[in-house]
């Protein structure tokens, strides 16, 4: 083979003007979504046996929208004597109506209120923004898309349920209470109520104190749908209330979505009782990065598995596991890559990082950050022009983290990324595998095998190979240890409400 | 510096040194995944352009098009034709910016060369057996330097896509290098014919390939194949010059050919330079659209943006 001649000119690089010109800026426009696609009331009751009704005591709090701390709505809060209403409620609509209707009748609500949620897609997106302070472009392409999917998928279940594998004669539970968290307010929603729903059972259900709406949405869009009245029931409040519903004697099934701490509570409740539980938690998911692996796309999976909904997922990419090697050149490309992240309104169709959800939260993370600091761990983000009213954090990353440090082991729940590093595969188990927790991870190369070797090795319930963040409703969701117990979505899901 | 320093300096000069070292190079890339491309790419394309923004895109896309007509029926008339509209795009509006070039085959440079003149507006040819690419290489050359002397500005050349995929990468190297340097002063663009290529692999590859042999711009099609452009195609182009500018500090433009018809497209594209290679690229010397109808449709929607309602499609000049 010759040798390759090299002209011996300059290049374009030496005398194109581009290179020294000031480059210009394409600034984007705000594009924002209409907010008035969506009329919120000034105040809501509670919704019970197919009806919206005050609460006994006439409690109430406001539900805000984080990113601009105006009050959206008054919500009532739901004492024990509402929650023994809803749940009589339920119990009367399983024994009269849903608990005795063919799978194919109840499949046929199921597949109706899929469509309304399709159909009323653009209003539940802004809605979800609104109240959760997430960018619109993910509750609009991401939230409610598989909000609908699930309602689909499980209302195929629905008179298939011999077939599910569980048993030959599959029988409901009975009244299932469920509290879900603020972070993906329709879609647990949609995880709870659906395979609830498709197994004969009816619900109550309590959202989260500072996402309400899109459930109180759900209550009516149940109605709009003629489903029977007390199938399901949306009591809404703060922790009191979610205690009074786990602890009603009534009660045959808990579903709880949240943060480990609450679950513990909830276990202790219903210890020694009849009820089933499942409980999914928090996580502190290794995201896992080979010298081999598509760079570019890991980094952009980095990106998603952490600052996808700011954060605020239970199965983030929290930790990035960055085999040493590589590790300057994904940092150095991640970091530019966080530079052109848009925090800002969330209904900016243009935004990617939008508003932390409370106040609370914004507390928690950076008191979690100074922490990291403070041990030493090296913090940086991107510059980046905050609003001044509601609740925001700066995509954050922390370089220099071990093991030992506070924001590798507890979950921050935000925005922020630590990295560290490991030098061969059994180390990045090892070290993927060392926190309480094990609800997700993610693998990043180019071999098939290495992927399949990792994913038996990896104590999490979702291994994710070359992507993150990926959710259907045929797939089951759970963790491992102090992540939670029993499986959500797919088949598996459907275990939870059956006996 | 010399393009030899400036590589041997970013350590990239001993790579080209044998066929065997170059495929050593070019598949120690780092591999692109399929799926998480192909997301990236439909996830910048979700981008809402609007008002003050889009304006600025429409004439930054205006600005990037090379107005291009390769017909075995053109005629001077049809050349001369597009020339005008190249230089003054909209008659009723000299507030239009004229394009970055226009693209013939070379038999029609000298009509183009002729009527563009000294208006700045570039006259690019296709050359070296295009679109196939199917000849020797002395007839390549002759192709080229047969356009340059015409008056080309810029040559737009096809790889040889059997060599490159049964391996013989040096060859290709050495066939740009050779085009390169019968190009003289005109600027050189490589056409990879990436609908070809098949894989995201082989375009990352492709474009080391090119960029390290001096090609200027890289290109993703002739036009006369499917698919064409395609927006995957030209992150996986866009990310290989950021990363060659990180390398060796030189900036190679990129040119996305074929398929790219409305505004909305156009706007996709250079959202996507925008964000993945950075404003730098933001520039007729570093990105070019190819295009025949993108003009019409850029043209309908600037109107509509100063006058407030769609004119048809008879108020805009055919070629």
């Amino acid at each position: 083979m010759s040798k390759a001649k090299q002209p011996p000119v300059a290049h374009a690089g030496s005398d194109a003007p581009a290179t020294s010109a000031t480059p210009v800026m394409f600034d984007y426009a705000p594009a924002l979504e209409s907010r008035s696609v969506v009329e919120i009331a000034s105040s809501y009751g509670l919704y019970i046996d197919g009806r919206f009704v005050d609460p006994v005591d006439g409690g109430s709090f406001k539900t805000i929208n984080p990113a601009t701390e105006e009050v959206l709505a008054e919500v009532s809060e739901a004492s024990a004597a509402d929650v023994d209403l809803a749940v009589s409620a339920a119990r009367r609509a399983f024994r009269q109506s849903w608990g005795v209707m063919p799978g194919r009748e109840r499949a046929k609500y199921l597949f109706r209120i899929a469509r309304i949620l399709q159909e009323r897609s653009r209003e539940l997106a802004v809605l979800e923004s609104l109240d959760n302070g997430k960018p619109i472009r993910e509750s609009r392409d991401v939230d409610v898309p598989l909000v609908a999917a699930w309602f689909f998928y499980y209302a195929g279940w629905a008179d298939k349920l011999e077939y599910a594998g569980l048993g030959d004669h599959p029988r409901p539970l009975g009244v299932a209470a469920q509290v879900i968290p603020w972070n993906f307010p329709l879609l647990m929603l949609a995880w709870k109520v659906a395979p609830a729903l498709a197994a004969g059972n009816t619900v109550v259900l309590k959202p989260a104190e500072t996402t309400p709406l899109t459930a109180l949405w759900f209550a009516e869009i149940c109605q709009q749908a003629e489903l029977p009245a007390g199938v399901v029931n949306i009591i809404t409040g703060a922790g009191e209330t979610g205690r009074a519903l786990v602890a009603h004697p009534d009660v045959d099934k808990v579903a709880f979505t949240g943060s480990t701490d609450v679950g513990r509570q909830i276990a202790r409740t219903v210890a020694g009782s009849s009820k089933r539980v499942t409980l999914e938690l928090g996580g502190k998911a290794a995201n896992i990065v080979f010298d081999d692996a598509p760079i570019d796309e890991a980094v952009e999976g980095i990106v998603n598995g952490i600052f996808f909904n700011q954060g605020h997922v239970c199965c983030a990419g929290s930790r990035l596991l960055v085999q040493e090697s590589v590790a300057e050149e994904v940092l150095a490309r991640l970091k530019r890559r966080m530079s052109t992240l848009r925090v800002g309104d969330p209904l900016d169709k243009n935004t990617d990082v939008g508003a932390i959800n409370s106040a609370e939260q914004l507390a928690r993370i950076r008191e979690l950050s100074d922490v990291g600091e403070a041990e030493g761990a090296g913090r940086w983000a991107p510059p980046c022009e905050l609003p001044s009213v509601g609740f925001w954090f700066p995509p954050t990353l922390f370089t220099g983290v071990s093991q030992a440090h506070r924001i590798a082991r507890e979950e921050i729940f935000g925005p922020v990324l630590s990295v560290l590093t490991f030098r061969t595969p059994a180390e990045a188990v090892e070290k993927a595998n060392n926190t309480p927790y094990g609800l997700s991870a993610g693998v990043w190369t180019d071999k098939g095998s290495r992927i399949l070797w990792m994913a038996n090795q990896l104590r999490a319930g979702v291994v994710w190979a070359n992507t993150f963040n990926k959710f259907d409703p045929a797939s089951p969701f759970g963790g491992y240890k102090e992540s939670g117990y029993g499986r959500e979505g797919g088949r598996h899901g459907l275990e939870a409400y059956i006996r | 510096m010399t393009l030899q320093t400036q590589q041997d300096s970013a350590g990239l000069a001993d790579a080209t040194s044998s066929n065997e070292a170059l495929r050593r190079f070019l598949h120690g890339l780092p591999g692109v995944d399929q799926v998480g491309a192909e997301a990236r790419a439909a996830q910048l394309a979700t981008r809402s352009i609007k008002t003050t923004a889009k304006q600025f895109a429409i004439d930054l896309a205006i600005r990037m098009v090379d107005l291009t007509t390769l017909e075995g029926q053109d005629t001077p008339g049809k050349v001369r034709a597009i020339c005008a509209k190249a230089m003054r795009p909209d008659p009723s509006d000299a507030g239009a910016p004229p394009v970055a070039a226009v693209c013939v085959y070379g038999d029609m440079a000298a009509v183009a060369k002729q009527a563009l003149r000294d208006s700045g507006v570039h006259v690019a040819c296709v050359a070296t057996a295009f679109p196939s690419g199917r000849s020797a290489l002395p007839v390549k050359l002759a192709d080229t330097r047969n356009a340059v002397a015409a008056g080309a500005d810029e040559i737009d050349m096809v790889i040889d896509r059997g060599a490159f995929l049964s391996g013989r990468y040096l060859q290709v190297f050495e066939e740009i290098v050779a085009v390169r340097e019968a190009c003289g002063d005109a600027h050189l663009k490589v056409i990879f014919e990436t609908g070809e290529l098949q894989t995201y692999d082989n375009v990352r590859r492709a474009s080391w390939l090119a960029m390290m042999a001096g090609g200027h711009f890289i290109k993703t099609s002739t036009g006369k194949t499917q698919p064409a452009a395609t927006l995957p195609v030209t992150l996986v182009m866009l990310e290989a010059v950021r990363d060659f500018r990180a390398m060796t500090g030189q900036m190679v433009g990129v040119k996305p050919a074929g398929g790219i018809k409305t505004t909305k497209d156009a706007i996709k594209y250079l959202v996507m330079v925008n964000e993945v290679a950075g404003a730098a690229w933001l520039d007729p010397d570093c990105f070019r659209f190819g295009a025949s109808t993108l003009l019409n449709d850029l043209l309908m929607q600037r109107t509509k943006i100063s006058t407030g309602y769609y004119a048809g499609p008879d108020y805009f000049t055919l070629d």
